[in-house]
């Protein structure tokens, strides 16, 4: 019998009910909303379980909403189940002003860098990291570049207007 | 106090037992802009902590101000030794948003154009692992066979190392007749040299000795890293997105996938070679393929996808509907639907991954490279410890760190 998506939503919902938030399939991936505080238990029983085996972590990157408030930041997981090659996408967000996710370098020692990576761009508080501080950036930097309060180019200029990028 | 180091220091002295030792930012071993700050006890690495970030270009902010044609540039400068990959990649991951099919021809060009990539992304890094183990002649030799395949992308895109090669639905043009006559040229002379390469490598003693047993990761750990591509099929696992997650036609080729077993500096060179060799099968079998295409379909190099593949230039002055497209294309005034999604092709270092997200507007909300590289570089650390100065070397060129993708 081969893994479904349905099969793993099924689980999910049967082992943790209603803190599962699904998501859909955007282009057949399934995603799936956890609160931060049950992800670690969430990454545990998908590594555990004897049919889910979500054993490799293919990705883990932030994302900045600025206009959900209460949930700016999204931390966002790629799981891969190598034997039944299903994968999997786990969003987790939490507020700009309490950035604190636990760590999921326990579970997945991948994990490191991927946080010290989403940390240095967005501010996001890996509890339990063993080493949370800047990778790519300078360490003497006071600021996440990555969100999106930071604009690119110089806002003087008239030709290159959010507008015409589709979005006003 | 530990009595068995090489330095020994009097009783209460702040000093430390340990010489520190930097390779690199710029070091001649690190092949690219990336340090090690190493803990050696005389020739011993005891542990290395490594540093990135000396090429970071904030790739991932600038391509949030750039239309999805303008970003493809930013992927050549990720793994630069197979920068078509890397163009292909997001090319794909743009037609899986937006929903276009390639035809069959497109893919395999595609095909013959990432497996050539492929070949030249490992003939460097093997050819490398020779040198730092004091044989340069495999490099010499090698190295005029990138020279072939460059010409090939020249023919085909006009640039060589950072090739933005194609567009999203194919390519800008047709390849032409030179581009096949060089590709029959590498195809006849490549397997030649290639297999004079491994006569001199594959059960060379002193290369044996050298690279057996060093860098050594296990299947378990390699995958607790992270570890994709060659690094983790030479410990033994055989996951290769081509096969797992066809794209691009890959399931319409036969090919084998080279795995090891110990995962140390040796297999890693093998898998490499075999890849190689593995790569020419599958141009060979592109190439034949290609050939069997007969009237209007063997002069496809492009989906029909008008709003977001450029016209030809002699269309946008003279036909009023190319025109239009052009002016669009360039304007970001073509819809891009709203989405997310994730897409990997098999890079030359494992599984190259592209996260989009898009909200509707002409650039991308968010996108997320999923670099190889920066990922397994973590492993280094493991790997280097307790071996010597010199294997460490070694480790770090079998690895094949790309700083550009180490960096994004």
């Amino acid at each position: 019998m081969s893994l479904t998506n349905d099969i793993v939503l099924q689980k999910l919902q049967a082992a943790f009910g209603d803190v599962i938030v699904n998501g859909g399939e955007p282009y057949g991936l399934l995603t799936v909303e956890v609160p931060k505080a049950e992800i670690i238990r969430v990454l545990l029983f998908l590594f555990d379980d004897d049919t889910l085996k979500f054993r490799f972590m293919t990705d883990l990157c932030g994302v900045h909403y600025p206009d959900e408030v209460g949930r700016e930041l999204a931390v966002v997981y790629h799981l891969h189940n190598l034997e039944d090659n299903v994968r999997l996408r786990i969003k987790v967000f939490a507020s700009i002003n309490e950035p604190d996710v636990p760590s999921a370098t326990a579970v997945f020692p991948t994990a490191n860098w991927m946080e010290r990576e989403t940390y240095d761009f967005y501010g996001i508080n890996f509890v339990g990291h063993p080493n949370l501080k800047r990778i790519l950036n300078v360490d003497e930097m006071d600021y996440f570049p990555l969100r999106k309060e930071y604009p690119l180019e110089d806002q003087t200029r008239t030709d290159k207007d959010d507008e015409m990028f589709g979005r006003g | 106090m530990d009595q068995n180091s090489a330095i020994i220091l009097p009783e209460g002295s702040i000093e430390k037992t340990t010489t520190t030792l930097n390779v690199g930012p710029t070091h001649p071993a690190t092949h690219g802009v990336f340090q090690n700050i190493m803990q050696m006890d005389g020739e011993r690495v005891v542990s290395t902590e490594q540093t990135v970030g000396y090429i970071h270009r904030a790739f991932e902010k600038l391509a949030e101000r750039r239309p999805l044609y303008q970003i493809t540039p930013i992927t050549d400068r990720l793994n630069y030794c197979s920068s078509p990959i890397n163009n292909m990649g997001w090319h794909m991951t743009c037609e899986k948003l937006l929903g276009v099919e390639t035809p069959k021809r497109v893919d395999y060009l595609r095909i013959i154009i990432m497996e050539l990539a492929r070949i030249c992304d490992h003939l460097i890094c093997n050819s490398i692992v020779g040198v730092d183990t004091g044989a340069f002649t495999g490099f010499l030799y090698l190295m005029q066979y990138r020279e072939l395949v460059y010409e090939i992308y020249e023919e085909v895109c006009g640039s060589r190392l950072t090739t933005n090669i194609g567009r999203i639905g194919g390519f800008e043009r047709n390849f032409s007749n030179t581009a096949f006559t060089k590709l029959e040229k590498f195809l006849k002379e490549y397997p030649v040299a290639l297999k004079e390469f491994e006569n001199l490598f594959n059960r060379n003693r002193i290369f044996m000795e050298r690279t057996q047993g060093g860098g050594a990761i296990s299947a378990d750990r390699a995958l607790a890293y992270g570890m994709t591509g060659p690094n983790l099929r030479a410990a033994g696992v055989d996951y290769d997105v081509r096969v797992h997650n066809p794209y691009c036609s890959y399931q319409d080729f036969e090919f084998d996938i080279p795995v090891g077993t110990t995962g140390d500096n040796y297999d890693r060179f093998m898998v490499r070679n075999g890849e190689m060799w593995q790569s020419l099968r599958i141009i060979e079998q592109a190439y034949q393929k290609i050939q069997g295409f007969t009237g209007a379909e063997a002069d496809v190099y492009h989906a029909e996808v008008p709003a977001f593949y450029l016209p030809k230039k002699e269309d946008v002055y003279t036909k009023m509907e190319a025109l239009i497209w052009h002016f669009k294309i360039i304007m970001g005034e073509t819809a891009i639907p709203k989405g997310e999604v994730y897409h990997s092709v098999e890079g030359a270092n494992g599984e190259l991954g592209f996260y989009f997200i898009s909200d509707g507007g002409r650039t991308p909300y968010r996108l997320h490279f999923r670099r190889p590289c920066f990922i397994y570089y973590q492993a280094y650390e493991e790997l280097a410890s307790g071996a010597m100065l010199s294997d460490a070397i070694i480790t770090l060129s079998s690895l094949n760190l790309i700083a550009g993708e180490l960096d994004a």
